[in-house]
């Protein structure tokens, strides 16, 4: 198969699973009868009150704003400790995103309570701080793996720094920047689900109730889905990766 | 014109570049050479300034380079360097429109443009525009990359080691391509490379340094035949009578006036020989596919017989050889006369030993008596060993 060939057929692979999943997600009776089976002593083995389907997007809300915000903070300041302007502020910064990761989202919800109070507002800055490292670490290296010769290259044609940032070092760092954006998305839809800890909601939702009233169909529904989620969004990462990465690139 | 007057460039302690001064003048090729670490590409790369010099002044055309914009600048000078530094994600035709890009040329120019670079640098437009870098041959790629420094037609073109990373036929058959774009085009040139044969090939001046200081800067002649030091002496080496015959091309000394046949084999005796050595076979087209040996066909051997077949590509000179190449190759091969054939191959005429000969001993009566030593003690020919 032809390149070309071959990322149209990976595209529509992930999006067959994407509708394949918004299907599954909207057959409520489908999810009942399931969890019946499974746990047949239960009395209630569907989490009541609101649907799966309503579940999946709030919890596709929380991972949204604060992947968005990852990536909206994440790759310019990559790109900015890159610059000759932030080469000095190299070390802080991978220190930080490198300590945003390894402290527990659980703890920052915990600290975010008091100041921004329960919901949306404590989860978005707990897993935009946790999904910072990836992003961050792979937008440096994708960056200063653009050999320097390339750079000069451009300089001596009398490309300025700004083109060539944009024009060259960006689309060929794509991939590995895209990579980090992917691991980053992936960890945070399963990590969004202790943002129901603080009232945030989501595939958190059935997973904490279960465990507090011993329904493990709960924990199960919200687990599975909040799994095949992350399936899901990871092979359409994967696909947006491949058509990322410029044609001449590719092997 | 490039001039440099008490160019200097000081990275702390270390002197790169210790007031260098230097003219280039309109249309010529000056080749920096030296040994490594000497300065060679910091002196280059101050023209463009990709570095700023220390001290010194810098003029093109009577122009402080230090007066413009260093990405005006730029794009005013061509740019070719030893790792190409094609844009990998870009086809050829993009690489090299680059620069007429930023230049804001119409799309139709720029296209136009890029056809016609592709064929003067010897590429088929069709077949290479729309091919991505990392489908090139090293040597493809540095012919695009020369085209890509070509692009807007600067009158200066800065070069280092441009044909240092590719196999010796290559690197021949680049600089070959070189010299012809460079008759055509008539750029001002500054080429940095390592090697000798490869400056007194393409130099119209040399500029030898030596950590930081300008040693020499002559005509490859001069160079040789006047060294200023022994240094200059011991770089160019030993065999400068040898050096010298890289100055000149087969075209200055070959014979046009050769006997070829489109017919085969089957209608040459003797007296089709008239007076040559050989008789050329040739196709349709003209172009090469052997020869027969008139001294061998004088001794009562069949044509068929006294034949040699052979590729064009491995058995003859082009008119842009140098007689230091086409002299290494009559040796190679045992040859005392080579033909001479265009780049596809059809017989334009031969170069003979005795003719090189007499360019060598033009010059230097000793190193001719050398050869006549070593080289005409040779097996001649295609080893049928007269001399044994
Ligand atoms: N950025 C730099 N910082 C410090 N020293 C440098 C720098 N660039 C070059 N030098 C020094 O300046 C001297 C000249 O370097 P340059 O690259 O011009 O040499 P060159 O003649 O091109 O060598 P080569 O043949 O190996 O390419 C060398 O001693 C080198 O170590
Ligand atoms: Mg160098």
């Amino acid at each position: 198969m032809s390149a070309t060939g071959r990322r149209y057929a990976s595209a529509a692979g992930a999006l067959a699973l994407v509708v394949a999943f918004a299907w599954l997600v909207a057959q409520q009776p489908l999810w009942e009868r399931a969890l019946s089976a499974i746990f047949p002593g239960s009395a209630n083995p569907v989490y009541p009150g609101v649907t799966l389907a309503d579940l999946v997007v709030r919890h596709l809300a929380i991972v949204g704003f604060s992947s968005g915000l990852t990536m909206l903070v994440g790759i310019p300041l990559g790109v900015w400790v890159t610059r000759p302007s932030g080469a000095d502020f190299r070390e802080v910064v991978a220190a930080a995103v490198d300590f945003g990761q390894t402290f527990p989202p659980i703890a920052v919800l915990a600290l975010m309570v008091p100041i921004l109070g329960f919901g949306l507002g404590p989860a978005i800055v707990a897993l935009f701080l946790y999904g910072l490292f990836p992003v961050v670490s792979n937008t440096v290296a994708g960056i200063e793996g653009v050999p320097r010769t390339l750079v000069d290259a451009a300089r001596g044609m009398g490309m300025g720094r700004a083109r060539i940032l944009l024009t060259l070092e960006v689309p060929l760092a794509a991939r590995v920047i895209m990579a980090g954006v992917r691991t980053s998305v992936v960890i945070n839809i399963g990590t969004a689900t202790v943002a129901a800890a603080v009232g945030a909601g989501g595939l958190g939702d059935p997973i904490i109730r279960g465990i507090n009233v011993q329904n493990f169909a709960y924990v199960l529904q919200g687990a599975t889905a909040a799994a095949l989620l992350a399936v899901v969004a990871d092979s359409l990462l994967a696909v947006t990766e491949r058509l990322l990465t410029p044609r001449g690139l590719e092997a | 014109m490039i001039r440099l007057t008490e160019v200097t460039k000081r990275y702390g302690e270390t002197l790169a570049v210790d007031r260098i001064s230097l003219e280039v003048p309109t249309g010529e090729v000056s080749v920096l050479i030296g040994p490594s670490g000497c300065g060679k590409t910091t002196t280059l790369r101050m023209i463009n300034r990709l570095i700023e010099p220390t001290s010194g002044l810098i003029e093109i055309d009577g122009e402080d380079v230090m007066s413009v914009s260093p990405e005006e600048l730029r794009r005013r000078i061509g740019y070719v360097i030893q790792s190409v530094g094609l844009f990998p994600h870009l086809t050829v035709a993009e690489n090299i429109a680059t620069v007429p890009r930023l230049l804001g040329w119409k799309r139709e120019r720029i296209a136009s443009r890029v056809r016609e670079l592709l064929a003067v640098v010897g590429l088929e437009p069709a077949e290479y525009a729309e091919k991505y870098p990392r489908q090139l041959s090293g040597g493809q790629a540095q012919r695009v990359g020369v085209a890509r420094a070509l692009a807007a037609d600067p009158p200066v073109l800065l070069m280092d080691e441009p044909f240092g990373a590719v196999d010796p036929l290559t690197r021949e058959r680049l600089q070959a391509a070189f010299e012809r774009i460079q008759r055509e085009v008539r750029k001002t040139v500054v080429l940095v490379t390592h090697d000798v044969d490869e400056a007194i090939r393409l130099g119209d001046r040399i500029a030898l340094m030596r950590t930081g200081r300008l040693e020499q800067y002559d005509a490859p002649e001069a160079l040789l035949d006047h060294p200023a030091s022994k240094f200059v002496h011991d770089f160019v080496g030993a065999d400068r009578a040898l050096k010298r015959l890289g100055r000149v091309r087969v075209a200055d000394v070959m014979r046009t006036d050769v006997v070829m046949t489109a017919d085969g084999t089957r209608k040459i005796d003797v007296a089709a020989c008239s007076g040559g050595r050989f008789v050329y076979l040739v196709d349709d087209d003209g172009v090469l596919e052997g020869w027969v040996d008139c001294r061998v066909l004088a001794a009562g051997t069949p044509a068929e017989e006294a034949g040699t077949r052979v590729d064009w590509r491995e058995a003859a000179a082009t008119p842009d050889t140098t007689l230091k190449d086409a002299l290494s190759q009559m040796l190679g091969l045992g040859f005392r006369d080579l033909a001479v054939v265009d780049d596809r191959g059809r017989l334009l005429g031969e170069v003979s030993l005795r003719a090189i000969e007499q360019t060598m001993s033009g010059s230097d009566a000793h190193v001719s008596n050398l050869a006549e030593g070593e080289v005409l003690g040779a097996p001649a020919d295609t080893g049928e060993g007269e001399v044994e």
